[in-house]
Protein backbone atom coordinates (compact mmCIF):
# COMPACT_ATOMS: atom_id res chain seq x y z
CA UNK A 1 0.00 0.00 0.00
CA UNK A 2 1.67 3.05 -1.15
CA UNK A 3 1.23 6.61 0.75
CA UNK A 4 2.50 9.05 -1.27
CA UNK A 5 3.16 12.82 -0.30
CA UNK A 6 3.69 15.52 -2.48
CA UNK A 7 6.29 17.75 -1.27
CA UNK A 8 8.28 21.71 -2.96
CA UNK A 9 10.90 23.33 -1.31
CA UNK A 10 10.55 26.87 -1.17
CA UNK A 11 12.37 29.97 0.21
CA UNK A 12 12.39 30.72 3.84
CA UNK A 13 9.80 32.89 5.21
CA UNK A 14 13.01 34.81 6.44
CA UNK A 15 14.80 34.93 3.48
CA UNK A 16 15.01 38.37 1.74
CA UNK A 17 13.83 38.07 -1.84
CA UNK A 18 15.71 39.92 -4.78
CA UNK A 19 14.29 40.54 -7.90
CA UNK A 20 16.85 39.00 -10.79
CA UNK A 21 18.37 41.35 -13.76
CA UNK A 22 15.88 40.13 -15.73
CA UNK A 23 12.59 40.54 -13.92
CA UNK A 24 11.95 36.85 -14.82
CA UNK A 25 12.40 35.62 -12.04
CA UNK A 26 13.68 36.52 -8.04
CA UNK A 27 17.52 36.07 -7.93
CA UNK A 28 18.13 32.58 -6.10
CA UNK A 29 21.56 33.69 -4.82
CA UNK A 30 21.92 33.40 -1.09
CA UNK A 31 18.89 31.96 -0.59
CA UNK A 32 17.81 29.54 2.04
CA UNK A 33 15.43 26.45 1.01
CA UNK A 34 13.30 25.00 3.04
CA UNK A 35 10.52 21.98 3.35
CA UNK A 36 7.48 24.23 2.58
CA UNK A 37 5.76 24.05 5.96
CA UNK A 38 2.18 23.00 4.72
CA UNK A 39 3.97 19.95 3.23
CA UNK A 40 5.44 19.07 7.05
CA UNK A 41 1.95 18.85 7.90
CA UNK A 42 1.26 16.58 4.72
CA UNK A 43 4.54 14.33 5.89
CA UNK A 44 3.76 13.73 9.24
CA UNK A 45 0.14 12.76 8.46
CA UNK A 46 0.92 10.32 6.29
CA UNK A 47 3.91 8.69 8.40
CA UNK A 48 1.58 8.86 11.42
CA UNK A 49 -0.50 6.21 8.81
CA UNK A 50 2.51 4.25 8.23
CA UNK A 51 2.74 3.74 12.30
CA UNK A 52 -1.14 2.94 12.64
CA UNK A 53 -0.76 0.31 9.31
CA UNK A 54 2.54 -1.18 8.49
CA UNK A 55 1.77 -2.10 4.94
CA UNK A 56 2.01 1.48 3.95
CA UNK A 57 5.12 2.83 2.67
CA UNK A 58 5.39 6.26 2.55
CA UNK A 59 6.86 7.47 -0.78
CA UNK A 60 7.34 11.15 -0.66
CA UNK A 61 8.11 12.82 -4.08
CA UNK A 62 8.65 16.35 -5.82
CA UNK A 63 9.88 18.52 -9.07
CA UNK A 64 12.43 20.57 -9.96
CA UNK A 65 15.98 20.96 -10.42
CA UNK A 66 17.37 17.97 -9.16
CA UNK A 67 20.50 18.84 -7.26
CA UNK A 68 18.96 21.02 -5.04
CA UNK A 69 15.29 19.79 -4.98
CA UNK A 70 16.74 16.46 -3.03
CA UNK A 71 17.17 18.68 -0.28
CA UNK A 72 13.09 18.69 0.82
CA UNK A 73 13.11 14.98 -0.18
CA UNK A 74 16.02 14.31 2.26
CA UNK A 75 13.88 16.14 4.76
CA UNK A 76 10.73 14.20 4.29
CA UNK A 77 12.89 10.45 4.24
CA UNK A 78 14.45 12.09 8.11
CA UNK A 79 10.73 12.53 9.33
CA UNK A 80 10.17 9.03 8.42
CA UNK A 81 9.27 8.69 4.80
CA UNK A 82 10.77 5.07 3.41
CA UNK A 83 11.48 6.02 -0.51
CA UNK A 84 11.57 9.50 -2.05
CA UNK A 85 11.64 10.55 -5.96
CA UNK A 86 12.44 13.09 -7.56
CA UNK A 87 11.30 14.21 -11.29
CA UNK A 88 13.75 16.33 -12.81
CA UNK A 89 12.81 19.54 -13.84
CA UNK A 90 15.28 22.56 -14.68
CA UNK A 91 12.48 24.20 -16.88
CA UNK A 92 10.37 26.54 -14.98
CA UNK A 93 6.86 23.73 -14.53
CA UNK A 94 3.48 26.08 -13.70
CA UNK A 95 1.02 24.41 -11.66
CA UNK A 96 -0.39 22.51 -14.11
CA UNK A 97 2.83 20.63 -15.74
CA UNK A 98 4.07 20.42 -12.16
CA UNK A 99 0.67 18.17 -11.70
CA UNK A 100 1.07 16.64 -15.03
CA UNK A 101 4.30 15.27 -14.18
CA UNK A 102 3.33 14.30 -10.28
CA UNK A 103 0.64 12.22 -11.70
CA UNK A 104 2.40 10.68 -14.07
CA UNK A 105 5.25 9.52 -11.59
CA UNK A 106 2.62 7.56 -9.17
CA UNK A 107 1.03 6.47 -11.78
CA UNK A 108 4.40 4.80 -13.15
CA UNK A 109 4.72 3.16 -9.44
CA UNK A 110 1.64 1.81 -9.75
CA UNK A 111 -0.40 4.28 -8.39
CA UNK A 112 -1.33 5.71 -4.36
CA UNK A 113 -3.56 4.58 -1.77
CA UNK A 114 -3.33 8.06 -0.30
CA UNK A 115 -1.56 10.96 -1.68
CA UNK A 116 -1.16 13.75 0.75
CA UNK A 117 0.10 17.49 -0.11
CA UNK A 118 0.29 20.88 1.88
CA UNK A 119 -2.14 23.29 1.01
CA UNK A 120 -0.67 25.47 -0.72
CA UNK A 121 3.19 26.38 -1.43
CA UNK A 122 4.06 29.18 0.19
CA UNK A 123 6.72 31.11 -2.99
CA UNK A 124 3.72 31.58 -5.22
CA UNK A 125 0.63 30.72 -2.86
CA UNK A 126 -1.48 29.53 -5.81
CA UNK A 127 -2.85 25.85 -4.07
CA UNK A 128 -3.61 24.24 -7.76
CA UNK A 129 -1.48 21.29 -7.69
CA UNK A 130 -2.73 19.59 -5.31
CA UNK A 131 -6.77 19.35 -7.08
CA UNK A 132 -4.64 18.71 -10.52
CA UNK A 133 -2.90 16.02 -9.76
CA UNK A 134 -6.43 14.42 -8.19
CA UNK A 135 -8.36 15.38 -11.57
CA UNK A 136 -5.14 13.73 -13.76
CA UNK A 137 -5.68 10.34 -11.77
CA UNK A 138 -9.32 11.00 -11.74
CA UNK A 139 -9.25 10.55 -7.85
CA UNK A 140 -11.44 12.45 -4.90
CA UNK A 141 -9.62 15.25 -3.40
CA UNK A 142 -10.10 17.24 -0.44
CA UNK A 143 -8.15 20.69 0.51
CA UNK A 144 -7.75 22.62 3.14
CA UNK A 145 -8.17 19.51 5.48
CA UNK A 146 -7.28 20.09 9.42
CA UNK A 147 -8.73 16.68 10.63
CA UNK A 148 -7.91 13.21 8.97
CA UNK A 149 -9.56 9.43 10.08
CA UNK A 150 -9.11 6.85 8.17
CA UNK A 151 -11.80 3.97 7.36
CA UNK A 152 -10.33 1.49 5.39
CA UNK A 153 -11.80 1.82 2.36
CA UNK A 154 -12.60 5.63 2.74
CA UNK A 155 -11.11 8.32 4.38
CA UNK A 156 -13.79 11.13 6.50
CA UNK A 157 -12.26 14.74 7.08
CA UNK A 158 -12.48 18.62 7.83
CA UNK A 159 -12.18 20.93 5.62
CA UNK A 160 -11.70 24.53 7.12
CA UNK A 161 -14.00 27.13 4.88
CA UNK A 162 -14.77 30.75 5.41
CA UNK A 163 -16.36 32.00 8.54
CA UNK A 164 -14.38 29.15 11.08
CA UNK A 165 -17.23 26.68 9.05
CA UNK A 166 -15.95 23.17 8.67
CA UNK A 167 -17.24 20.87 6.26
CA UNK A 168 -17.19 16.87 6.91
CA UNK A 169 -16.34 14.81 4.04
CA UNK A 170 -15.86 11.73 3.16
CA UNK A 171 -13.74 10.21 -0.16
CA UNK A 172 -13.38 7.04 -1.56
CA UNK A 173 -9.92 5.88 -1.54
CA UNK A 174 -7.49 6.39 -3.16
CA UNK A 175 -8.18 9.77 -2.33
CA UNK A 176 -6.09 13.08 -2.13
CA UNK A 177 -5.65 15.00 0.94
CA UNK A 178 -4.28 18.84 0.86
CA UNK A 179 -3.20 19.61 4.72
CA UNK A 180 -4.05 22.71 6.25
CA UNK A 181 -2.39 24.22 9.65
CA UNK A 182 -3.95 22.29 12.85
CA UNK A 183 -3.70 18.93 11.42
CA UNK A 184 -0.96 17.49 13.03
CA UNK A 185 2.19 18.73 14.69
CA UNK A 186 5.05 17.75 12.32
CA UNK A 187 7.54 15.92 14.13
CA UNK A 188 11.68 17.04 14.45
CA UNK A 189 13.83 14.71 12.42
CA UNK A 190 15.34 12.77 14.57
CA UNK A 191 19.39 12.31 14.58
CA UNK A 192 19.04 9.02 13.12
CA UNK A 193 16.54 9.94 10.54
CA UNK A 194 18.96 12.22 9.47
CA UNK A 195 21.64 9.78 9.10
CA UNK A 196 19.65 7.43 7.34
CA UNK A 197 17.77 10.15 5.03
CA UNK A 198 21.06 10.76 4.01
CA UNK A 199 22.34 7.64 2.82
CA UNK A 200 19.06 6.82 0.95
CA UNK A 201 19.40 6.59 -2.57
CA UNK A 202 16.78 9.05 -3.95
CA UNK A 203 14.83 7.99 -7.83
CA UNK A 204 15.38 10.34 -10.34
CA UNK A 205 12.96 10.39 -13.02
CA UNK A 206 13.21 12.88 -15.95
CA UNK A 207 10.77 14.70 -17.07
CA UNK A 208 10.67 13.80 -20.83
CA UNK A 209 10.56 10.22 -19.66
CA UNK A 210 7.23 11.28 -17.90
CA UNK A 211 5.46 12.45 -21.48
CA UNK A 212 5.67 16.44 -19.90
CA UNK A 213 7.48 19.30 -21.75
CA UNK A 214 7.97 22.51 -20.59
CA UNK A 215 5.34 23.97 -23.35
CA UNK A 216 2.80 21.76 -21.49
CA UNK A 217 3.01 25.05 -18.64
CA UNK A 218 -0.06 27.89 -19.64
CA UNK A 219 0.97 29.91 -16.86
CA UNK A 220 4.16 32.32 -17.05
CA UNK A 221 4.94 35.15 -14.67
CA UNK A 222 7.19 38.08 -15.85
CA UNK A 223 8.35 41.36 -14.60
CA UNK A 224 9.06 40.69 -10.94
CA UNK A 225 8.75 43.51 -9.01
CA UNK A 226 9.27 45.18 -5.62
CA UNK A 227 6.56 46.19 -3.19
CA UNK A 228 6.54 50.43 -3.23
CA UNK A 229 8.40 51.24 -0.71
CA UNK A 230 6.03 52.66 2.20
CA UNK A 231 5.94 56.06 3.40
CA UNK A 232 7.38 56.28 6.90
CA UNK A 233 5.21 55.35 9.99
CA UNK A 234 2.95 58.78 10.88
CA UNK A 235 3.22 58.45 14.86
CA UNK A 236 0.13 59.97 16.82
CA UNK A 237 0.81 61.65 19.90
CA UNK A 238 -0.96 63.05 23.16
CA UNK A 239 -2.60 61.04 25.58
CA UNK A 240 -5.03 57.75 24.70
CA UNK A 241 -7.86 60.01 23.68
CA UNK A 242 -6.29 62.71 21.97
CA UNK A 243 -4.40 59.70 20.12
CA UNK A 244 -7.95 57.80 19.33
CA UNK A 245 -9.36 61.24 18.46
CA UNK A 246 -6.34 61.79 15.93
CA UNK A 247 -6.83 58.67 14.64
CA UNK A 248 -10.45 58.68 13.73
CA UNK A 249 -9.82 62.17 11.97
CA UNK A 250 -7.29 60.80 9.96
CA UNK A 251 -8.69 57.81 8.84
CA UNK A 252 -11.71 59.81 7.75
CA UNK A 253 -9.99 62.95 6.14
CA UNK A 254 -6.91 61.81 5.05
CA UNK A 255 -6.95 57.74 4.63
CA UNK A 256 -10.68 58.16 3.62
CA UNK A 257 -10.92 54.40 4.77
CA UNK A 258 -14.20 54.74 6.60
CA UNK B 1 -15.74 39.53 -29.32
CA UNK B 2 -14.78 36.75 -26.65
CA UNK B 3 -17.11 35.56 -23.49
CA UNK B 4 -16.42 36.14 -20.25
CA UNK B 5 -18.03 33.77 -17.62
CA UNK B 6 -18.24 35.18 -14.31
CA UNK B 7 -18.66 32.52 -11.12
CA UNK B 8 -21.71 33.90 -8.74
CA UNK B 9 -20.88 33.41 -5.12
CA UNK B 10 -23.60 33.72 -2.29
CA UNK B 11 -23.78 34.73 1.27
CA UNK B 12 -27.34 34.69 2.84
CA UNK B 13 -29.68 34.48 -0.15
CA UNK B 14 -27.34 37.70 -1.50
CA UNK B 15 -24.71 38.20 -4.31
CA UNK B 16 -21.17 38.41 -2.65
CA UNK B 17 -19.51 41.68 -3.06
CA UNK B 18 -16.39 39.80 -4.53
CA UNK B 19 -18.82 38.18 -7.53
CA UNK B 20 -20.39 41.96 -8.21
CA UNK B 21 -16.98 43.14 -8.45
CA UNK B 22 -15.89 41.06 -10.95
CA UNK B 23 -19.18 41.18 -12.99
CA UNK B 24 -18.68 45.04 -12.85
CA UNK B 25 -15.09 44.92 -14.28
CA UNK B 26 -15.74 42.04 -17.17
CA UNK B 27 -18.89 44.76 -18.10
CA UNK B 28 -16.12 47.10 -19.22
CA UNK B 29 -13.94 44.37 -20.73
CA UNK B 30 -15.63 44.80 -24.23
CA UNK B 31 -16.79 41.44 -23.93
CA UNK B 32 -19.83 39.38 -23.65
CA UNK B 33 -20.06 38.50 -19.97
CA UNK B 34 -21.79 35.34 -18.44
CA UNK B 35 -23.14 35.14 -15.21
CA UNK B 36 -22.39 31.61 -14.03
CA UNK B 37 -24.47 30.06 -10.72
CA UNK B 38 -25.12 26.93 -8.77
CA UNK B 39 -27.54 25.57 -6.57
CA UNK B 40 -30.94 26.69 -4.54
CA UNK B 41 -30.04 30.60 -4.77
CA UNK B 42 -28.72 30.50 -8.27
CA UNK B 43 -32.62 30.37 -9.42
CA UNK B 44 -33.64 33.66 -7.32
CA UNK B 45 -30.63 35.78 -8.24
CA UNK B 46 -30.94 35.91 -12.14
CA UNK B 47 -31.68 39.72 -11.71
CA UNK B 48 -29.25 40.37 -9.01
CA UNK B 49 -26.51 39.36 -11.68
CA UNK B 50 -28.00 41.14 -14.25
CA UNK B 51 -28.15 44.30 -12.44
CA UNK B 52 -23.89 43.83 -12.31
CA UNK B 53 -23.49 43.55 -15.77
CA UNK B 54 -24.24 39.74 -16.89
CA UNK B 55 -25.75 39.74 -20.55
CA UNK B 56 -26.39 36.20 -20.05
CA UNK B 57 -27.03 34.16 -17.07
CA UNK B 58 -26.37 30.28 -16.94
CA UNK B 59 -27.48 28.29 -13.79
CA UNK B 60 -29.00 25.32 -12.16
CA UNK B 61 -31.18 25.41 -9.34
CA UNK B 62 -30.16 22.04 -8.50
CA UNK B 63 -30.40 21.33 -4.69
CA UNK B 64 -26.97 19.48 -5.07
CA UNK B 65 -25.25 22.35 -5.68
CA UNK B 66 -26.22 23.51 -2.30
CA UNK B 67 -23.14 22.29 -0.65
CA UNK B 68 -19.89 22.42 -2.60
CA UNK B 69 -18.77 18.81 -3.98
CA UNK B 70 -15.64 19.57 -6.05
CA UNK B 71 -16.15 16.24 -8.64
CA UNK B 72 -20.06 17.71 -8.77
CA UNK B 73 -18.82 21.65 -9.35
CA UNK B 74 -15.87 20.39 -11.49
CA UNK B 75 -17.90 18.12 -13.68
CA UNK B 76 -20.65 21.26 -14.19
CA UNK B 77 -18.40 24.49 -14.44
CA UNK B 78 -16.64 22.40 -17.46
CA UNK B 79 -19.39 21.97 -18.86
CA UNK B 80 -21.00 25.40 -18.76
CA UNK B 81 -17.59 26.58 -19.75
CA UNK B 82 -17.50 24.25 -23.08
CA UNK B 83 -20.85 24.78 -23.66
CA UNK B 84 -21.02 28.70 -23.45
CA UNK B 85 -17.39 29.11 -25.33
CA UNK B 86 -15.78 31.01 -22.94
CA UNK B 87 -12.28 31.57 -23.05
CA UNK B 88 -11.89 33.80 -19.98
CA UNK B 89 -13.37 32.61 -16.38
CA UNK B 90 -13.36 34.79 -13.24
CA UNK B 91 -14.00 33.83 -10.03
CA UNK B 92 -13.23 35.42 -6.51
CA UNK B 93 -10.45 33.66 -4.73
CA UNK B 94 -12.77 32.45 -2.37
CA UNK B 95 -12.53 28.91 -0.50
CA UNK B 96 -15.02 26.85 -3.07
CA UNK B 97 -13.26 28.88 -6.08
CA UNK B 98 -9.46 27.94 -4.94
CA UNK B 99 -10.35 24.60 -4.86
CA UNK B 100 -12.82 24.07 -7.96
CA UNK B 101 -11.10 25.97 -10.53
CA UNK B 102 -7.99 24.69 -10.57
CA UNK B 103 -9.08 21.31 -11.24
CA UNK B 104 -11.71 22.40 -13.82
CA UNK B 105 -7.82 23.76 -15.48
CA UNK B 106 -7.07 20.48 -15.05
CA UNK B 107 -9.88 19.03 -17.02
CA UNK B 108 -10.35 21.82 -19.71
CA UNK B 109 -5.85 21.62 -20.28
CA UNK B 110 -6.67 25.53 -18.73
CA UNK B 111 -4.67 27.87 -17.46
CA UNK B 112 -5.49 28.92 -13.78
CA UNK B 113 -3.80 32.16 -11.70
CA UNK B 114 -5.08 32.86 -8.36
CA UNK B 115 -4.68 35.36 -5.67
CA UNK B 116 -4.53 38.15 -8.50
CA UNK B 117 -4.88 41.53 -6.77
CA UNK B 118 -5.06 43.29 -10.42
CA UNK B 119 -6.34 42.31 -13.88
CA UNK B 120 -6.35 43.60 -17.21
CA UNK B 121 -8.22 41.89 -19.98
CA UNK B 122 -7.09 43.75 -23.43
CA UNK B 123 -9.23 41.63 -26.37
CA UNK B 124 -7.71 38.53 -25.65
CA UNK B 125 -5.14 38.92 -23.40
CA UNK B 126 -4.93 38.21 -20.19
CA UNK B 127 -2.62 40.11 -17.50
CA UNK B 128 -2.76 39.37 -13.80
CA UNK B 129 -0.59 40.73 -11.20
CA UNK B 130 -0.23 38.77 -8.06
CA UNK B 131 2.11 38.84 -4.86
CA UNK B 132 4.70 35.93 -4.24
CA UNK B 133 6.94 35.00 -1.69
CA UNK B 134 4.30 35.99 0.89
CA UNK B 135 4.28 39.27 -0.93
CA UNK B 136 7.96 40.12 -0.51
CA UNK B 137 7.57 40.51 -4.76
CA UNK B 138 4.70 41.11 -7.35
CA UNK B 139 4.57 39.41 -10.56
CA UNK B 140 2.56 39.62 -13.75
CA UNK B 141 0.83 36.14 -14.60
CA UNK B 142 0.32 35.90 -18.26
CA UNK B 143 -1.24 32.97 -20.28
CA UNK B 144 0.81 31.31 -23.39
CA UNK B 145 -1.37 28.15 -25.12
CA UNK B 146 -4.20 28.36 -23.07
CA UNK B 147 -7.07 27.89 -24.44
CA UNK B 148 -9.34 29.34 -21.54
CA UNK B 149 -7.92 31.38 -19.09
CA UNK B 150 -8.99 31.07 -15.45
CA UNK B 151 -8.30 33.86 -13.06
CA UNK B 152 -9.40 33.99 -9.22
CA UNK B 153 -9.31 37.62 -8.10
CA UNK B 154 -8.49 38.76 -4.13
CA UNK B 155 -11.72 40.14 -2.71
CA UNK B 156 -12.03 43.62 -2.55
CA UNK B 157 -9.38 44.69 -5.07
CA UNK B 158 -11.58 45.66 -8.03
CA UNK B 159 -14.29 49.04 -7.43
CA UNK B 160 -18.09 48.35 -6.92
CA UNK B 161 -20.94 50.55 -8.34
CA UNK B 162 -24.10 50.68 -7.51
CA UNK B 163 -26.61 48.19 -9.04
CA UNK B 164 -27.87 49.12 -12.25
CA UNK B 165 -31.46 47.94 -11.24
CA UNK B 166 -33.14 48.58 -15.01
CA UNK B 167 -30.69 46.34 -16.66
CA UNK B 168 -32.26 42.62 -17.58
CA UNK B 169 -30.63 39.39 -19.41
CA UNK B 170 -31.41 36.54 -20.67
CA UNK B 171 -31.75 33.27 -18.49
CA UNK B 172 -30.44 29.91 -19.70
CA UNK B 173 -30.82 26.88 -16.54
CA UNK B 174 -28.72 23.99 -17.17
CA UNK B 175 -29.15 19.79 -16.39
CA UNK B 176 -25.64 19.29 -16.00
CA UNK B 177 -24.37 15.14 -16.31
CA UNK B 178 -24.03 14.15 -13.05
CA UNK B 179 -20.53 12.22 -12.62
CA UNK B 180 -20.66 9.43 -10.29
CA UNK B 181 -19.26 10.73 -7.10
CA UNK B 182 -16.63 9.28 -5.23
CA UNK B 183 -16.64 12.61 -2.41
CA UNK B 184 -19.65 12.67 -0.34
CA UNK B 185 -20.51 15.89 1.96
CA UNK B 186 -21.40 14.35 5.13
CA UNK B 187 -22.06 17.74 7.17
CA UNK B 188 -21.29 21.56 7.69
CA UNK B 189 -20.05 22.47 11.12
CA UNK B 190 -21.14 26.34 11.29
CA UNK B 191 -18.61 28.85 12.04
CA UNK B 192 -19.34 30.65 15.01
CA UNK B 193 -19.00 33.70 13.38
CA UNK B 194 -21.51 35.37 11.53
CA UNK B 195 -19.30 38.54 10.58
CA UNK B 196 -17.80 38.73 6.77
CA UNK B 197 -14.81 36.25 6.48
CA UNK B 198 -11.34 37.85 7.05
CA UNK B 199 -10.35 36.95 3.56
CA UNK B 200 -13.67 39.10 2.29
CA UNK B 201 -13.37 41.99 5.32
CA UNK B 202 -13.02 45.52 4.44
CA UNK B 203 -11.86 46.36 8.39
CA UNK B 204 -10.37 44.11 10.09
CA UNK B 205 -8.67 44.34 14.04
CA UNK B 206 -6.39 41.61 14.97
CA UNK B 207 -5.22 41.47 18.02
CA UNK B 208 -1.61 39.63 19.53
CA UNK B 209 0.10 38.67 22.37
CA UNK B 210 -0.01 42.60 23.64
CA UNK B 211 -3.45 41.60 24.92
CA UNK B 212 -2.33 39.82 27.67
CA UNK B 213 -4.74 37.57 28.01
CA UNK B 214 -7.38 35.74 25.85
CA UNK B 215 -10.75 37.39 27.66
CA UNK B 216 -8.70 40.92 26.34
CA UNK B 217 -10.07 40.00 22.72
CA UNK B 218 -13.43 41.37 23.85
CA UNK B 219 -12.11 44.91 23.40
CA UNK B 220 -11.25 43.84 20.02
CA UNK B 221 -15.11 42.32 19.52
CA UNK B 222 -15.91 45.83 21.10
CA UNK B 223 -14.48 47.97 18.75
CA UNK B 224 -15.13 45.62 15.31
CA UNK B 225 -19.23 45.95 16.30
CA UNK B 226 -18.66 49.79 15.92
CA UNK B 227 -16.78 49.46 12.59
CA UNK B 228 -18.62 46.35 10.84
CA UNK B 229 -15.19 44.52 11.08
CA UNK B 230 -14.03 41.20 11.43
CA UNK B 231 -11.71 40.21 14.18
CA UNK B 232 -8.63 38.53 13.67
CA UNK B 233 -5.08 37.66 15.06
CA UNK B 234 -1.33 36.89 15.30
CA UNK B 235 -0.12 33.19 14.99
CA UNK B 236 1.45 33.50 18.71
CA UNK B 237 -2.31 33.75 20.62
CA UNK B 238 -3.77 31.06 18.16
CA UNK B 239 -0.57 28.53 19.09
CA UNK B 240 -1.37 29.89 22.65
CA UNK B 241 -5.06 28.82 21.94
CA UNK B 242 -6.87 31.77 22.50
CA UNK B 243 -8.65 32.18 19.67
CA UNK B 244 -8.96 29.55 16.69
CA UNK B 245 -7.18 29.12 13.51
CA UNK B 246 -9.69 30.09 11.74
CA UNK B 247 -9.01 33.44 12.75
CA UNK B 248 -5.05 33.45 12.22
CA UNK B 249 -3.58 36.27 9.85
CA UNK B 250 -0.31 35.25 8.48
CA UNK B 251 1.88 32.70 6.38
CA UNK B 252 0.26 29.73 7.83
CA UNK B 253 -3.08 31.49 8.37
CA UNK B 254 -5.34 33.70 5.72
CA UNK B 255 -4.21 36.54 3.57
CA UNK B 256 -6.20 39.23 4.02
CA UNK B 257 -6.20 42.83 1.91
CA UNK B 258 -8.92 45.22 3.75
CA UNK B 259 -8.80 48.74 3.35
CA UNK B 260 -8.51 49.02 6.87
CA UNK B 261 -6.40 47.23 9.49
CA UNK B 262 -5.98 47.64 12.64
CA UNK B 263 -3.27 45.71 14.85
CA UNK B 264 -3.56 45.77 17.98
CA UNK B 265 -0.47 44.29 20.45
CA UNK B 266 0.75 42.89 16.88
CA UNK B 267 4.39 42.73 17.08
CA UNK B 268 4.68 42.14 13.18
CA UNK B 269 6.48 38.93 13.03
CA UNK B 270 7.31 38.23 9.27
CA UNK B 271 4.95 35.63 9.18
CA UNK B 272 2.08 38.05 9.95
CA UNK B 273 3.47 40.58 7.80
CA UNK B 274 3.20 38.04 5.33
CA UNK B 275 -0.62 37.80 5.65
CA UNK B 276 -1.43 41.43 5.59
CA UNK B 277 0.76 43.86 4.13
CA UNK B 278 -1.18 43.74 1.10
CA UNK B 279 -3.89 46.36 3.16
CA UNK B 280 -4.58 49.71 2.08
CA UNK B 281 -4.07 51.51 5.36
CA UNK B 282 -2.58 49.70 8.55
CA UNK B 283 -2.96 50.96 11.64
CA UNK B 284 -0.65 49.59 14.47
CA UNK B 285 -1.03 49.67 18.29
CA UNK B 286 1.58 48.83 20.27
CA UNK B 287 4.02 49.65 23.52
CA UNK B 288 6.95 48.82 21.60
CA UNK B 289 8.12 51.78 19.12
CA UNK B 290 11.00 49.09 17.69
CA UNK B 291 8.12 46.54 16.98
CA UNK B 292 8.51 45.74 13.18
CA UNK B 293 4.92 46.47 12.96
CA UNK B 294 5.53 50.31 12.74
CA UNK B 295 7.54 49.45 9.58
CA UNK B 296 4.55 48.49 8.00
CA UNK B 297 2.36 50.58 9.55
CA UNK B 298 0.62 53.73 7.68
CA UNK B 299 -0.05 55.43 11.65
CA UNK B 300 1.17 54.11 14.34
CA UNK B 301 0.20 54.38 18.11
CA UNK B 302 2.95 53.63 21.08
CA UNK B 303 0.59 52.77 23.66
CA UNK B 304 -1.01 50.08 25.46
CA UNK B 305 -3.64 48.20 23.36
CA UNK B 306 -5.48 47.43 26.45
CA UNK B 307 -5.68 51.37 27.48
CA UNK B 308 -6.17 52.59 23.53
CA UNK B 309 -8.57 50.20 22.21
CA UNK B 310 -11.78 50.88 24.48
CA UNK B 311 -11.31 55.26 23.91
CA UNK B 312 -10.68 53.83 20.56
CA UNK B 313 -14.22 52.25 20.21
CA UNK B 314 -15.38 55.36 22.22
CA UNK B 315 -14.80 57.98 19.81
CA UNK B 316 -15.57 55.72 16.81
CA UNK B 317 -18.90 55.40 18.29
CA UNK B 318 -19.29 59.05 18.07
CA UNK B 319 -17.40 59.62 15.17
CA UNK B 320 -19.88 57.35 13.02
CA UNK B 321 -22.69 58.11 14.88
CA UNK B 322 -22.58 61.59 13.62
Amino acid sequence: MKIFVCIKQVPDTETKIKVAADQNGIDTTGIKWVLNPYDEFAVEEAVKFKEKNPTAQVWAITAGPKTRAVESLRTALAMGADEAIVVNADEKLDAISTAKALAAAIKAEGGAHLIFTGKLAIDNNQSSVPQMVAEFLQIPHTSVVSKFENQGESVLVERDVEGGAKEVVQMMNPSLIAANKGLNMPRYASLPGIMKAKKKVVKEVELSALGVAATDAKVKYVSYSLPAEKPPVKLLSGDASAQAAELIKLLRDEAKVL
Amino acid sequence: MSKILVFAEFQNGKLKRSSQELLQFAAKSGHTVLGFALGTQAGTANAELAHHGAQEIHFSKDASFDMYNPELFTAAASEAITKTGATIVLASASSTAKDLFPRVAAKLNAGVISDGTEITVSGDDVKVKKPLYAGKCFAMGTFENAPVKIVLMRANQLPVAPADTAKTAPATEHTFAAPSLKTIIKNIVKGTSEKLDLTEANIIVSGGRGLKEAGNFKLLHDLADVLGATVGASRAVVDAGWVPHSMQVGQTGKTVAPSLYIAAGVSGAIQHLAGMSGSKVIVAINNDPNAPIFQKATYGIVGDALEILPKLTEEFKKALHH
